[in-house]
């Protein structure tokens, strides 16, 4: 299926930081109450990689999104985003980096005493952009997602894999340098999965944007790292045999607190380690 | 079926209380400061104005009446007894505008509004809009509470200065049809016995009351724990809480004001 039209092909999304990665973990720990939920975690996500991240159910995929963002406090450690140290910032001063950082949420979190283009313009709304600018951008963003007719509607309106489309028009419409993902195709039917994969794919090769992306479906990441988007034909195409995993994609699997495996596509599908086999089997 | 009793520690309960002081007294703190930072969310301020002020007006109206004919009812037979029927305006007037027109309207809009707030508030919370908010770089205690806050106290002194009238009404109402009472003398007896003092009362109790009745049913919103079923509990404990510290605060503000003032 090809991918929607793209809206403006603007690569101020590309524009990184030269120096250091798009976040950075530094031996990161959180626990609530008893439960140890990350324990001394480390990894790096260069920029313009995505990073699918695994991990069974309460592994703590969700935890490691949220404090990227800063919408948590670790215990230990120091998180880096975009060259700032989101564990030494106040939440005022986190508003601000967090202008240049989108997040798609489990269950989508859109407002739901607001209609869908407001969902979507939240963020325009609140630069006190021009009426007419944000309706254009807002316009954009929903094409990109295949979802313009939703303009009016209410979230309560949409189904499941429409609220979490209007989720990435949010997240996208600023073209942030790091998109966080939080499980963005869990519960959804194979066809709308797809949809999902695809516009992630075509955010990580068209605009290069940084991703982090937790999730459940190994299938969805194999996907994103054997695909590539074909910016001619407007759609995601397999890579030809031989260039599989050629693409800037990696996997992070965490077990109790740790992790243990964080690598790309290649090395995965060739670890020798018995968890990581019967995961990926 | 069985139950399992836990027996929580008392140290570990007062930790929680003054955990929970703590937090309020903080969340109070920055609804007021951010009246000084920009962006002020003015049309959330006159939307929630209107949800809390003119929403709550119907009722704000029957109870104002009805309290202020329920005074003059239940005064009338034993002033009625001493010959005193015609400070029956005195009695309504200095009672509606210095207490119960306050105290009755507090309590009503914290039943209406500081629910509604908590469990705005508490959905917002579990289904996570609250941290999409703070992730789109938007600060919910300037979007979601200092209008609410602002929004609660300007309209809650307009409510009461109705319910303090309608109550007037209400007594003259009683007064002159059930016992006759000279209208004139119904409502000069009302003005001339209000003294600076009691106006002062009577305006001050719900810039205060409002001021709980906001930040008590943010707190509780913003805190929820536990899904649908917290959203539930948040709303009752908002009510609560609200109530309680309105009928302390009513006590202390009176005090006070006779502290100050001296007694009539």
């Amino acid at each position: 299926m090809p991918a929607p039209t793209l809206p403006s092909e603007n690569p101020a999304a590309a524009v990184v930081n030269p120096s250091g990665y798009a976040i950075e973990f530094d031996n990161v720990s959180i626990a609530f109450d008893e439960n140890v939920v990350l324990d001394g975690i480390s990894f790096q996500l260069p920029h313009g990689e995505t990073k699918a991240l695994f991990g069974v159910a309460g592994s703590g995929k969700s935890t490691v999104l949220k404090l990227a963002m800063g919408l948590m406090r670790p215990d230990g450690g120091r998180i880096f985003v975009l060259g700032e140290e989101v564990t030494r910032m106040s939440e005022q001063e986190l508003f601000e980096l967090r202008r240049r950082v989108g997040i798609v949420f489990q269950e989508s979190a859109l407002f739901d005493s607001l209609k869908v283009y407001e969902n979507v313009a939240f963020r325009l709304m609140e630069e006190r952009i021009s009426a007419e600018e944000v309706e254009r951008r807002v316009r954009e963003a929903l094409r990109f997602v295949e979802l313009e007719q939703t303009y009016d509607m209410r979230p309560s309106e949409l189904s499941g894999g429409m609220r979490r489309r209007v989720a990435i028009a949010r997240a996208i419409i600023t073209e942030p340098e790091v998109l966080l993902y939080d499980s963005p195709t869990g519960g959804l039917d194979p066809v709308t999965s797809n949809t999902i994969v695809e516009l992630i794919v075509k955010q990580r090769d068209v605009y290069k944007t940084s991703a982090l992306m937790a999730t459940h479906r190994l299938q969805d990441a194999f996907t994103m790292a054997t695909h590539q988007f074909d910016k001619a034909t407007n759609q995601m195409v397999v890579l030809p045999k031989g260039q599989h995993c050629d693409v800037p994609m990696s996997f992070l699997i965490l077990r109790d607190g740790k992790v243990i495996f964080d690598g790309d596509g290649h090395q995965l599908a060739t670890s020798h380690d018995d968890y990581i086999r019967e995961y990926i089997s | 079926m069985a139950f399992e009793l836990e027996l929580i520690s008392p140290i570990e309960v007062a930790k929680d209380v003054a955990l929970a002081v703590q937090e309020y007294t903080l969340l109070s703190a920055q609804s007021l400061a951010n009246f000084f930072r920009r962006p002020l969310y003015m049309g959330d301020m006159l939307h929630q104005s209107d949800l809390i002020g003119v929403g709550s007006l119907p009722i704000v109206i029957l109870t104002g009446l009805s309290v202020g004919a329920l005074l003059a009812l239940n005064s009338a037979s034993t002033l009625q007894r001493f010959g005193g029927i015609t400070l029956i305006g005195q009695l309504v007037s200095i009672g509606m505008v210095t207490e119960l027109g306050p105290l009755i309207t507090g309590l009503m809009v914290a039943g209406r509004n500081a629910s509604g707030m908590a469990s705005e508030l508490g959905s917002m919370i579990v289904t996570e809009q609250i941290d999409a908010m703070r992730a789109l770089g938007t600060d919910p205690t300037k979007k979601l509470i200092t209008p609410r806050v602002g929004a609660t106290v300007f309209m809650l002194f307009f409510l009461t200065i109705i319910a303090d009238l309608l109550g007037l009404i209400g007594g003259y109402a009683v007064a002159h049809l059930l016992f006759g009472l000279n209208s004139q003398q119904y409502w000069t007896s009302v003005w001339q016995i209000l003294v600076f003092r009691d106006v002062l009362t009577g305006l001050i109790k719900p810039v205060l009351f409002g001021f709980i009745i906001s930040t008590i049913g943010c707190y509780y919103g913003i805190s929820t724990r536990g899904g649908t079923q917290g959203v539930g509990r948040s709303t009752t404990q908002a009510v609560v809480a609200a109530s309680v510290l309105i009928l302390i605060v009513d006590f202390f503000v009176t005090k006070l004001i006779f502290a100050i003032f001296g007694y009539r």
